[in-house]
């Protein structure tokens, strides 16, 4: 394995400002690397050799010249295949979009491209995000490069999966209920879930559209930051976008000094339910923020038993109503249309040949919730749960700086052991939930191996709206010390893949 | 008590137009009793005076600026139909034969 591949965002930025290796070296290192091992790991869904070396020579040729290019130019990057990106398929793991090309990137895209920033293929995902395994991936699954009879944690386990295996330094995933953080927390990388409106969501194919955020994933806090700066901001295109300068992240990333701050710990989000070797690291983890400076208290919220089955009314309802785009007339996947069938039979046959299983739970999940006798009793009440998740929160930013609880329940778990039963594939979701209700941002970090797997296990922290900083400060001040303790990256225990 | 019968699906499949076949009813209906019954949980959260929230950014008629600009050719939005006739989507019959 090249060298190169080993080396954070940072450590690359350096060395291509420096002049050190260009861009177009930084790249192949990194098409060679997914060459060498995707074959076991299935990270990527489609792999753009051609566009991703020209990208990284354009901004080779625009150093040469001595014009001012983004500290992340030429740094290659793991793209989440529910985003948009023109002349590149773009399939949310779906039969339905197997075969669309977008005319047109998304937002995140173009602030990708005009940093030069070199997009190396797009990343495996459960279908349509629904999921927390990537098995629900029309194309199959992704490896844990931990143990590759494991799930990567979805929906972006391509994403984690190929920061963990080396593959890419930097990724972007989407979070609707965990999808960034769990996938981060099972496979000892960073993600990070910014305030809701903090990223545009134009171009990314909608889920849950009053619950999905697109984020940035990488291997340390600071690389995180530094991907975060640059998709995060207002812009017109999403209605829900929030018109107010981004948080300093980066700088945040930089200082780790938590010295006085006040961190709850949530007693709601632990436990019982919580794997034993999860919850000595979180604790432990919660020792260290102490010894660092902080203030640790105890906090309570109670609504957060039902954020869960909450979520699982709200969730299914808008997908139901997002994903009657999916009709088999303007783009996408036409079945059945052999002249005789009438319109509503096409996109029926359509439907059923195009969605696999889970999307169709999730959509007759939500057309039920929805339907006229049970609005009131299912999407009513969640909704109202919804505003006492957001109280609790309210009450608790009253008190601390930031909330603390591990990122998932467990380590990752084998592949196809969660498959059949979907409430206990939705349990994974527990701890991540209640911040995508409220809208808040929240990061999850590697805090150790679980004793009794020797797997990753993340600690997930939570902020007010629009002070994602504050995650990445104490997330930094953290990152450190159990580096420190360590004497490496916790990606450094893994075994070679 | 089974809050989903195989009926049931059959009404949300077509709800939902997803031809699902018959022998998976039974399957997504065990599956969806499964789920509503954990779900419905919370029913037993009392929300009397509760404002229900749809949204985590209150906002009303969000517009952006009005300003012309590049939108897709017909080709463009035409590239990924399933059908294309005459520079237009070429859709299935809409109307019964009679």
């Amino acid at each position: 394995m090249s060298e190169l591949v080993r080396k954070d965002a940072s450590e690359l930025s350096a060395l291509l400002s420096a002049g050190e290796v260009s861009a177009v070296e930084v790249t192949q290192a990194h098409l060679d690397r997914i060459t060498q091992v995707d074959g076991a790991i299935h990270a990527f869904l489609h792999i753009d050799t051609e566009g991703a070396l020209q990208a990284a020579s354009v901004v080779d040729s625009k150093r040469a010249a001595g014009e001012t290019v983004g500290s992340l130019a030429g740094v290659p990057l793991g793209l989440k295949d529910i985003l948009a990106t023109k002349g590149l398929p773009t399939t949310v793991g779906s039969k339905m979009l197997e075969n669309w090309i977008p005319p047109y990137d998304a937002t995140v895209v173009t602030r990708l491209r005009e940093a030069g920033i070199v997009i190396l293929g797009k990343t495996n995902m459960d279908e349509f995000a629904m999921g927390s395994s990537t098995e629900h991936s029309a194309f199959g699954p992704t490896h844990n490069p931990w143990d590759l009879e494991r799930i990567p944690g979805g929906s972006g386990g391509g994403s984690s999966a190929c920061l963990a295996a080396f593959e890419a330094p930097l990724a972007i995933g989407t979070d609707t209920g965990g999808s960034i953080r769990q996938p981060a927390a099972v496979t000892g990388t960073v993600g990070v879930k910014p305030t809701y409106g903090g990223v545009s969501r134009y171009g990314a194919v909608a889920l849950a559209s009053s619950l999905d955020q697109i984020g940035p994933c990488a291997r340390t806090v600071l690389d995180t930051a530094l991907l975060h700066e640059v998709i995060a901001g207002f812009d017109p295109m999403d209605q829900t976008s929030i018109n107010a300068p981004v948080p300093a992240v980066v700088a945040a990333a930089k200082r780790g000094d938590i010295k006085g701050m006040k961190i709850g710990v949530v007693r709601e989000l632990g436990g019982e339910g919580y794997q034993a070797g999860v919850r000595q690291r979180f604790d432990e983890a919660v020792v260290i923020l102490e010894s660092l400076g902080a203030e640790i208290v105890e906090v309570s919220c109670p609504s957060f038993d039902y954020a869960l089955a909450a979520y699982y009314l709200i969730l299914p309802s808008e997908c139901s109503s997002n994903l009657a785009k999916f009709d088999g007339i303007r783009f996408g996947l036409r079945v059945g249309d052999d002249g005789s069938r009438s319109v509503e039979q096409v996109m029926s046959q359509t439907r059923a040949a195009g969605f696999g299983d889970e999307v169709i739970r999730r959509i007759m999940l939500g057309t039920y919730a929805l339907s006229a006798g049970y609005y009131d009793a299912y999407y009513g009440q969640a909704q109202k749960i919804r505003t006492l998740v957001a109280q609790d929160f309210a009450k608790a930013f009253s008190q601390v700086d930031v909330l603390i609880s591990p990122t998932a329940p467990t380590t990752a778990f084998k592949i196809g052991e969660k498959l059949d039963d979907p409430m206990a594939m939705y349990l994974n979701d527990i701890a991540t939930i209640p911040v995508n209700l409220a809208g808040l941002p929240g990061m999850s970090l590697p805090i150790g191996l679980a004793p009794e797997d020797n797997l990753p296990v993340g600690m997930q922290i939570m902020a007010p709206a629009m002070a994602d900083d504050r995650l990445y400060n104490v997330g930094a001040a953290l990152e450190r010390a159990l580096v420190a303790q360590w004497g490496a990256p916790i990606l450094n225990s893994m075994a070679g893949v | 008590m089974s809050a989903i019968s195989r009926d049931d699906v059959v009404h949300l499949a077509h709800l939902a137009r997803i031809d699902i076949p018959s022998d998976q009813l039974d399957h997504y209906a065990s599956q969806l009793d499964a789920i509503l019954e954990a779900v419905a949980t919370v029913s037993a959260v009392d929300t009397d005076n509760v404002v229900p929230m749809s949204h985590p950014v209150p906002s009303t008629n969000v517009f952006r600026e009005d300003v012309p600009g590049q939108s897709l050719t017909a080709n463009e939005a035409l590239a990924g139909a399933p059908a294309v006739e005459d520079d237009r989507f070429r859709v299935p019959r809409i109307l019964d034969e009679e």
